[in-house]
């Protein structure tokens, strides 16, 4: 046994955002503690918090190498995904800002929380052994649960606050134990040790239940079929801030732990985590494309709209190359951009007697707020996959990764899901442009605007910067291979 | 001047005329008459490009002139513009029908004008990056992106059953298109590059493979074009469409189906096109006799006009499939000559729409007494339609059939029981519609075309007259790229052969 030494510099700067944020939220419970009236005072600063670490992962160096005995590391892939997680959590933060909760505007804790849930998905994302994922993912979950279920007195929140607790500790459960029988097996807790005792024989029959079992655990956490069943009560219970920051961070937090998990312990075990991602894959497309048809209500549409954009997702990542990798990190910057964006609009669905959250309630958008309508429209199209948006180029990476590993079903399964999914993005397109006008709604806040006009532009722009993004994707995803 | 990028800017101008036609404010008048204006000079000036684009063209090359090339979006998927015998002319096709269509739309479009014209606006920038685009994935989004504006144009300013007829046309062209995005990258992969201009001069796909590519292009294509049995969303989208979408849809959208057969199907994969070419027949025959049929029962007068389009699409298929000069030559200008032809009579239809506001036509009848210049104009593109010698509708027509008639006598002889047909539905509607007596009140006030009518429908007139007379011109543009085309498939077809031939013991 090693002596334990003292952390040294570069350590330090490996986790130098994540000791800002954690910081930061314990220094922000204090002022919300014992300053009167300070949530207005905590959200701006948790803001400036975030960007401060966004600033801070530029800066700091890349690829010192494991650090804290191998627990966490900061390589390019880090780095990328961590700077969309803090910029998707900016984001949301933002967007609640904009809203006129009280259980958002007046509670100092909401944005503590989301730093916090947002300190747990960088230390996932930075993860090199499975205890420090755990305690990442752990850190992530509990803060959400909360957030979940903030708004104490709405029976649905509450609900919504159990029910995604109850099923997450059954998922984490089953990844905890996935990892028991991972250490069992191997007798490495580290991904370097993992990766070494795999190689050079057969794959016992208990480490591929291990696999399977932290396949499932993180399967609940992106929401991909058959594990998503807590996805749309969750959505549709959270107060709509709330499910924005759902839509988003976690999401992509969650993505990025499982290419990490199964590209870097498990990279030896592609044949056999292949068949599971794919099967994943096919279900949520399927699942996502089909459910969402028949929903009412917006927030449960997008809620099925995330579970077959994971599907999508996971199309990219089961191809198990370097080209798949790089394509779900484009899948899921583009898809970030037009979730906040989505979101934006359906918190600006709100009228005199409070918000409201049925598609219908568009009505006629186009005539009642053309500007709204028109980005609206722009992001619908973009996540049904039309070119020329964002939505397309994000689907064509991932396809052209999945033909590239020769996985035609898939991409053929995936495509035709797709048509069907347009059909339902198509429905809030007629609704807004082709229907009679209903009530309109209350103008848009300036923050609500900002966020919607910058994922539109995004949207509507990204195909002059697909290129470039894509370089930047393939360093990242150049980790691993 | 000569390294200006002619053919970016000819595609693009439209949609910075829409950017110009969205920073206009109000709803009055003069924001109306301004946005017209924009909008029609746009377009001008686009079609003036196109002519100069027309002049530019070297006919003697049979390769692709004009050529650009800029990084987009890394690896080897770049963006491409260039033009030869096959495409210039679909271009130009394009450009000149988009004034008229704004013009024809000025007063027939009462509710949310300015958006109107930009959603043309973005469609002519789409439409023509489509004839024009040298890598595969450009022209997939190109191709794919011209849903979003037409699906708008029938939606919000489409007849009754638009919610109905924009869904069906958007999705039923989307599920044949998405499968082509997976062939696209099936050829990325093998090739290594998206270049369209390389694809067809150095790759020669495996023949198994050819197959699968085939079939997933001729998904979209037949999709689009339409051939039967998947035409059924074009009848629906025709008659809820506006009248300036009709004559688009019917003008240019259907070729793009055509168009892509003989810049794809039939070059890259020539063994493939070879062992398809009797179900492409029969699909054809089919398409022509049964569609034929099909019109002539019909008793909305837009419907009439799509069902017959279909059929006149099924010579264009026939013709390319024949793989002969004259076969594929003949596809190439019934294309364009449908497209004049078409396009007027939906624009014909819609100078009595706005008028009595039914496209029934038991609703019509004698309207020769009150507009004889409108019988005049109809007559010449019903007689069109038909392929009476004299009109460009006939040496469209009788090119495929010539075709035809070298590699299958039997097809030939179905296909022309066709022109037969569509000699019955289209006199027999031109009779209902314009003669016999004047009897129905509505109809007694009926005024004839007016100075703007006449300005859009004369230059179609003489166009489709003067090459029926004289088809030389636009033979001539597509005669070496079509040499060209045809020289290469028979190589590999040949070389096929002999490999076959070579491995039997």
């Amino acid at each position: 046994m090693n002596p334990i030494a003292a952390p040294t510099g570069d350590e330090l700067l490996t986790i130098l955002p994540e000791l800002l944020l954690a910081g930061g939220a314990l220094v922000l419970l204090l002022i919300g503690v014992f300053a009167k009236n300070s949530a207005r005072a905590v959200m701006m600063l948790s803001m400036l918090l975030v960007a401060a670490a966004i600033v801070v992962l530029f800066l700091v160096p890349v690829d010192s190498g494991p650090a804290f005995y191998g627990a966490v590391v900061l390589d390019p892939f880090a780095r990328f995904m961590k700077i969309a997680t803090l910029v998707a959590s900016l984001f949301a933060l933002i967007l609640s800002s904009g809203s006129r909760r009280k259980e958002v505007s007046e509670r100092f804790e909401y944005p503590i929380l989301i730093m916090l849930a947002t300190l747990g998905m960088m230390v996932m994302i930075s993860s090199h052994d499975i205890i420090a994922l755990y305690v990442g993912l752990e850190l992530q979950s509990l803060a959400l649960y909360v957030l979940a279920a903030i708004n104490r007195d709405s029976v649905r929140s509450t609900e919504a606050g159990i029910k995604y607790f109850v099923l997450g500790a059954l998922a984490s459960g089953m990844l905890l134990y996935g990892g028991s029988l991972v250490y069992g097996f191997t007798g490495q807790t580290s991904y370097e040790g993992i990766a070494a005792a795999m190689i050079g024989h057969d794959l016992e029959v208990g480490l591929i239940f291990g696999i399977v079992f932290i396949l499932v655990g993180l399967a609940f956490k992106v929401s991909a079929v058959p594990f998503h069943m807590w996805t749309p009560d969750v959505y549709q219970g959270s107060p709509t801030p709330v499910t924005a920051f759902f839509a988003a961070a976690p999401k992509l937090a969650a993505m990025a732990l499982l290419v990490r998990v199964v590209s870097e312990p498990f990279g030896a075990a592609v044949d056999q985590w292949q068949q599971v991602l794919v099967f994943l894959a096919i279900a949520s497309m399927v699942l996502g494309a089909f459910a969402a048809i028949g929903q009412n209500n917006i927030k449960r549409l997008m809620a099925y709209s995330a579970i077959g954009h994971v599907g999508y997702a996971l199309v990219g990542l089961s191809a198990g190359t370097e080209e798949g990798v790089r394509s779900v990190i484009v899948y899921l910057v583009v898809y970030l951009a037009m979730t906040l964006g989505s979101f934006a609009c359906i918190l600006s669905m709100r009228r005199a007697d409070g918000p409201v959250e049925n598609i219908s309630d568009l009505a006629g958008l186009s005539r009642t707020n053309p500007m709204m309508a028109f980005f609206f429209a722009a992001l619908m199209f973009s996540l049904a996959g039309i070119p020329p948006l964002a939505g397309f180029f994000a689907k064509f990476y991932v396809f052209s990764a999945a033909v590239q590993a020769e996985l035609y079903a898939l991409a053929v399964i995936g495509v035709v899901a797709s048509v069907v999914g347009a059909y339902y993005y198509l429905r809030i397109v007629k609704i807004m442009y082709f229907d009679e006008p209903a009530a309109a709604f209350e103008p848009m806040g300036g923050q609500l605007r900002g966020v919607l006009v910058l994922s539109g532009a995004f949207t509507l722009a990204f195909i002059l910067f697909a290129g470039p993004l894509n370089e930047l994707a393939s360093t990242a995803a150049g980790t691993f291979f | 001047m000569t390294d200006w990028p002619i053919l970016s800017t000819v595609t693009f101008l439209p949609a910075i005329g829409a950017l110009l036609v969205l920073t206009i404010r109000g709803n009055d008048a003069a924001a109306r008459k301004n946005v017209f204006h924009i909008s029609l000079w746009t377009t001008v000036v686009t079609m003036i490009l196109s002519f100069i684009v027309w002049g530019m063209f070297d006919e003697t090359n049979p390769g692709f002139q004009m050529v650009e090339e800029t990084a987009w979006l890394g690896g080897a998927i770049n963006y491409r513009m260039g033009v030869d015998g096959i495409s210039v002319l679909f271009v130009v096709l394009t450009a000149a029908l988009m004034p008229l269509c704004i013009i024809a739309s000025k007063f027939s479009i009462e509710k949310r004008f300015k958006e109107y014209m930009i959603a043309f606006l973005v469609l002519e920038t789409l439409m023509i990056g489509v004839f024009c685009a040298l890598d595969l994935v450009l022209f997939y989004v190109f191709f794919e992106g011209g849903l979003v504006p037409m699906f708008l144009i029938i939606g919000v300013w489409g007849g009754g059953r638009r919610v109905y007829a924009s869904f069906k046309f958007f999705l039923y062209t989307l599920l044949g298109s998405v499968l082509m995005l997976i062939a696209i990258l099936a050829m990325y992969w093998y090739a290594g590059t998206t270049d369209i201009e390389y694809i067809l001069s150095d790759v020669s796909f495996p023949a198994g493979m050819q197959t699968w590519l085939w079939l997933a292009f001729f998904a979209s294509f037949a999709v689009k074009m339409p051939m039967w049995p998947v035409h059924t969303w074009l009848p629906d989208a025709h008659v809820e469409a506006p009248t300036a979408g009709s004559v688009i849809l019917a003008g240019v959208l259907l070729k793009m189906g055509g168009y892509g057969f003989l810049r794809f199907s039939l070059p890259m994969f020539p063994l493939a096109s070879a062992d398809f070419m009797p179900f492409v027949f029969v699909l054809s025959v089919i398409a022509i006799i049964y569609t034929s049929l099909v019109a002539l029962a019909q008793e909305d007068i837009k419907k009439l006009i799509a069902y017959s389009s279909v059929a006149h699409m099924g010579f264009v298929t026939l013709g390319i499939f024949t793989m002969t000069t004259q076969g594929v030559q003949g596809g190439i200008f019934q294309m364009l000559s449908h497209g004049i032809v078409s396009g007027a009579l939906f624009l014909c239809v819609g100078v009595v729409y706005d008028r009595m506001h039914t496209r029934e036509i038991s609703a019509y009848g004698g309207l020769v007494n009150r507009m004889p210049l409108y019988a005049f104009a109809f007559l010449v593109f019903t007689m069109a339609n038909v392929g009476l010698p004299g009109t460009s509708g006939f040496v469209g027509e009788f090119l495929p059939l010539v075709g035809a008639f070298q590699v299958n006598t039997w097809v030939a002889l179905f296909a022309t029981t066709g022109i037969i047909l569509s000699a019955a539905y289209a006199l027999w509607l031109y009779r209902r519609v314009i003669f016999g007596p004047l009897v129905k009140d509505a109809l007694r006030g009926i005024l004839d075309l007016s100075r703007r009518e006449q300005l859009i429908l004369a230059p179609l007139v003489i166009l489709t007259i003067f090459f029926g007379v004289y088809p030389q011109p636009i033979l001539d543009v597509t005669a070496a790229s079509v040499d060209h085309l045809l020289i290469d498939v028979q190589a590999a077809i040949d070389a096929d052969a002999a490999l076959t031939t070579a491995q039997t013991p």
